[in-house]
């Protein structure tokens, strides 16, 4: 019994310990289309190995935890982030870089949604008037989620969610955030923007039902990162390579899993608001 | 077997104690829901329960990609998983009278799966060790456990006609073992099961199993590639008494071990990194050197965490427990005459148990947002999934433990037979199955927390969320502790009640 008990344990590292040292492997966080996730990544990892000459793989991961951990564990070496897990992963990995972000990253909105019943209408301003009410956020870790609404909440009621509101949520994802308040279950929501105009365009929205009642002001989000102890690995210049790479995408088959125009530069200086309201709400050590 | 006390109790005019247990543990369940919140917020639920309703009749098979590989892995986590904790939870039953192993084994077990893999993932990343020794590990502690009770409670009398001098080995090998092997087939048979169910459950957190896409499609409202994963993973669990042989298993062990992933680096570094300082408090891995400041700062970390995150999950935590533990009670008793020969014919009870291997297999978390849609956010959506989850199982245990029963040629039919015959015969097993599975509730409103409602998993998984695993680690040590009250207060009662405290039942 014991030496099966070895046997499987060894057999087990050995496989573990086939490791190819030369791939370069990276991640997407998880909060858009989930469906067909590898078969799509899997496309942007043959680019990403056509246009650099190395062997490319994706895995995929289930929460923006577990790619900050991954990327910090050097089990992918770039990565895909939102805005605040992007904030995170550069400070536990010196001389990590955000290298590209998509256009509409550069001013990226959330959108606060209500139910009908609410009784609330869309405004300019702050609608004061959600105070009492319940509300969900999205993913814990999300930025357009989670973030950026309780920076602004706290910034205009001056306490946290859990005091403004008669209930917070979790729904761990945008679309389950729309699915939620178009129900009923929560009378608001606070959700990407564009996944909500993706989810209206795909007739998954009852306007009669749900409806958005205030944007936020802009915000830098979805960013690549990638660690900068790779050089030694794939050789001078490969950070920069990259990017280069990274930024000539045109496929707009590859660009839709993201889902992007194109990419433009990026770099840590612009995600400092996003650093600094991380640490002004307690996100941050 | 409690006949003694029964008689002594009615003799003084008084209900027995197993009654009297049941009484007060109704009333704290009352008490309970006065505090719990169980407000119903309906709106308007029908659009979507219409498209997951429509999702539940239409299964689309070709939704989700490598199904065959996510269907090969959960049985190959599940397996190798239970494997190892059956070779380990053998071992160390066998010295389970050392008060450290005791120990060990309540304290692994204490700690649900999925912090299990969470934490692994932390220092081992998605490789195929994170996957098993979450399953290992605290399936170690339960089995330890439980063959330690079934050897004990195993029959004696082969021991006292084994010849004067034999070796303590030979006594085991042919006095104690063959009287308790039957009992270890039948539970690992049911580990396999709960192994299946954790294997897939694992996939939220990220293994490559059905959980994986099961989550994904859910989150989605994908419901047609949802309800075609739950049917997959149905029938796996259905059949699983068919396809699972013992001479197969080495088949299947060395098939399982080459179809793990491999090519996920373990290093050292990350290893030492998490020990030595990931989950070190704040305070502490900030400081220059120790003294009194750090200790100040120490100090209020630590009634900080107390305060504001551990004390509302514990009570939270219990509240939720106390009522669906209650509520899975009175829901067993209704749905064990559904597989029962006592009450229904072979054909009714196929659909009896088609009924509840999809109540039971159909993660606790999927059942609740499902409620979520229905009643709106509160602890209401929880109690109901825990409890018809946990209902289901012991429903089943119950079921399985009638078709030995003998009746009277003579005896009442239908709710007669129940209410006069069936019923006060199982109780003292049905109350030992509940007070089994009583810190097994507890550990399951673990993966509601993940859901939203502020129970302890809640906090947890907000501090991984987080990338801060001091708290987690704080917050788990005191989930293992809770655990640990509960499952010592239930032995107690048991005892008391001198309930059989064995599962072997499965």
């Amino acid at each position: 019994m014991v030496k099966k008990l070895f046997l499987i344990f060894a057999l087990l590292l050995g496989n573990c310990a086939t490791v190819q040292a030369q791939t370069l492997v990276f991640t997407a966080i998880p909060d858009q289309d989930e469906s067909r996730l590898r078969s799509r990544f899997d496309k942007v990892a043959v680019y990403l190995s056509d246009t650099l000459g190395v062997k490319v793989r994706f895995v995929p991961v289930k929460s923006y935890a577990a790619a900050v951990t991954a990327f910090r564990n050097n089990q992918v070496q770039l990565a895909w982030f939102g805005g605040l897990s992007g904030v995170r992963a550069r400070n536990l990995v010196a001389g990590s870089q955000a290298i590209a972000q998509g256009e509409a990253d550069r001013h990226f909105v959330t959108y606060f949604i209500a139910h009908a019943d609410a009784g609330l209408r869309a405004d300019a301003a702050f609608p004061r008037g959600i105070a009492g009410k319940t509300f969900t956020f999205g993913s814990k870790g999300s930025t357009s989620g989670r973030l950026m609404p309780e920076y602004h909440v706290r910034r205009i009621f001056g306490a946290a969610p859990d005091k403004v509101f008669s209930r917070v949520g979790f729904s761990g994802d945008h679309s389950r955030t729309i699915a939620l308040v178009q129900s009923g279950a929560y009378q608001l929501g606070a959700v990407n923007f564009k996944v909500w105009e993706n989810e209206l365009k795909a007739g998954k929205i009852d306007l009669k039902k749900v409806s958005v009642i205030w944007k936020t002001p802009p915000y830098p989000d979805y960013q690549w990162t990638i660690r900068g102890d790779l050089n030694r690995v794939f050789g001078a210049q490969f950070a920069k390579r990259v990017k280069a790479a990274l930024l000539a995408l045109r496929d707009p088959v590859l660009l839709a899993s993201f889902p992007r125009q194109r990419f433009v530069s990026a770099a840590n200086a612009d995600y400092k608001p996003i650093l600094e309201i991380g640490k002004s709400i307690g996100l941050i050590d | 077997m409690t006949s003694t006390a029964r008689e002594r109790a009615a003799a003084r005019g008084q209900p027995s104690p197993m009654v009297r247990t049941s009484v007060v543990f109704v009333g704290i369940a009352v008490l309970a829901a006065f505090a719990a919140d169980i407000e119903i917020t309906t709106a308007d639920p029908w659009s979507e329960f219409g498209r997951m309703a429509l999702g539940a009749v239409t299964p689309d098979f070709t939704a989700t990609e490598r199904l065959a590989e996510a269907v090969a892995m959960t049985v190959a986590f599940a397996l190798l998983g239970v494997t190892v904790a059956n070779i380990c939870g053998f071992a160390l039953a066998l010295a389970f009278h050392v008060r450290a192993v005791r120990v060990g084994c309540a304290v692994v077990r204490a700690v649900h799966e999925l912090f299990w893999a969470l934490i692994f993932l932390q220092i081992f990343g998605l490789s195929p060790l994170t996957g098993i020794l979450a399953i290992a590990i605290p399936y170690t502690g339960i089995i330890a456990k439980v063959y330690s009770e079934i050897l004990e409670e195993a029959d004696h009398a082969p021991l006292r006609i084994v010849p004067a001098g034999s070796s303590r080995i030979s006594v085991f090998l042919f006095a104690r073992l063959p009287e308790a092997w039957v009992h270890f087939k039948t539970y690992a048979l049911y580990r396999l099961e709960c192994g299946l169910r954790s294997s897939a459950v694992l996939g939220f957190v990220g293994l490559p199993t059905l959980g994986y896409h099961l989550d994904s499609a859910f989150r989605q409202g994908n419901y047609a590639e949802v309800s075609a994963l739950l049917i997959v993973f149905y029938i796996i669990v259905a059949t699983m008494r068919r396809w699972m042989h013992r001479r197969l298993l080495p088949v299947y062990l060395i098939g399982a071990i080459l179809m793990m992933p491999g090519g996920v680096d373990i290093s050292m570094a990350n290893i030492l990194r998490f020990l030595g300082s990931d989950i070190v408090p704040f305070p502490l891995r900030m400081a220059q050197s120790i003294d009194g400041a750090t200790l100040a700062a120490l100090g209020h970390w630590t009634a900080a965490m107390f305060t504001e995150e551990a004390l509302p999950g514990i009570v939270n935590t219990l509240i939720l427990t106390m009522i669906a533990l209650v509520v899975s009670g009175i829901g067993a008793l209704t749905m064990f005459p559904l597989i029962s020969p006592k009450f229904f014919g072979k054909r009714q009870r196929i659909f009896g148990h088609a009924v509840l291997v999809i109540i039971r297999s159909t993660p606790e978390y999927i059942l609740a947002y499902v409620f979520l849609q229905l009643w709106g956010p509160s602890m209401a959506p929880a109690i109901v999934a825990l409890s018809l989850h946990n209902s289901a199982i012991i429903g089943h245990l119950i079921g399985r433990h009638t078709e030995s029963m003998k009746i009277r040629a003579d005896a009442p039919r239908g709710v007669n037979l129940y209410a006069y015959d069936i019923l006060p015969r199982i109780y003292p097993q049905f109350l030992a199955f509940l007070f089994y599975r009583w810190e097994v509730i507890l550990r399951e409103t673990a993966i509601l927390g993940i859901l939203g409602i502020p129970t302890l998993g809640f906090y947890i998984d907000s501090a991984f969320a987080d990338v801060r695993y001091d708290r987690a680690l704080f917050l788990i040590i005191v989930t293992a502790a809770l655990n640990i009250a509960v499952d010592t207060l239930s032995r107690r009662i048991r005892s008391r009640l001198r309930l059989k405290t064995t599962l072997d039942n499965g």
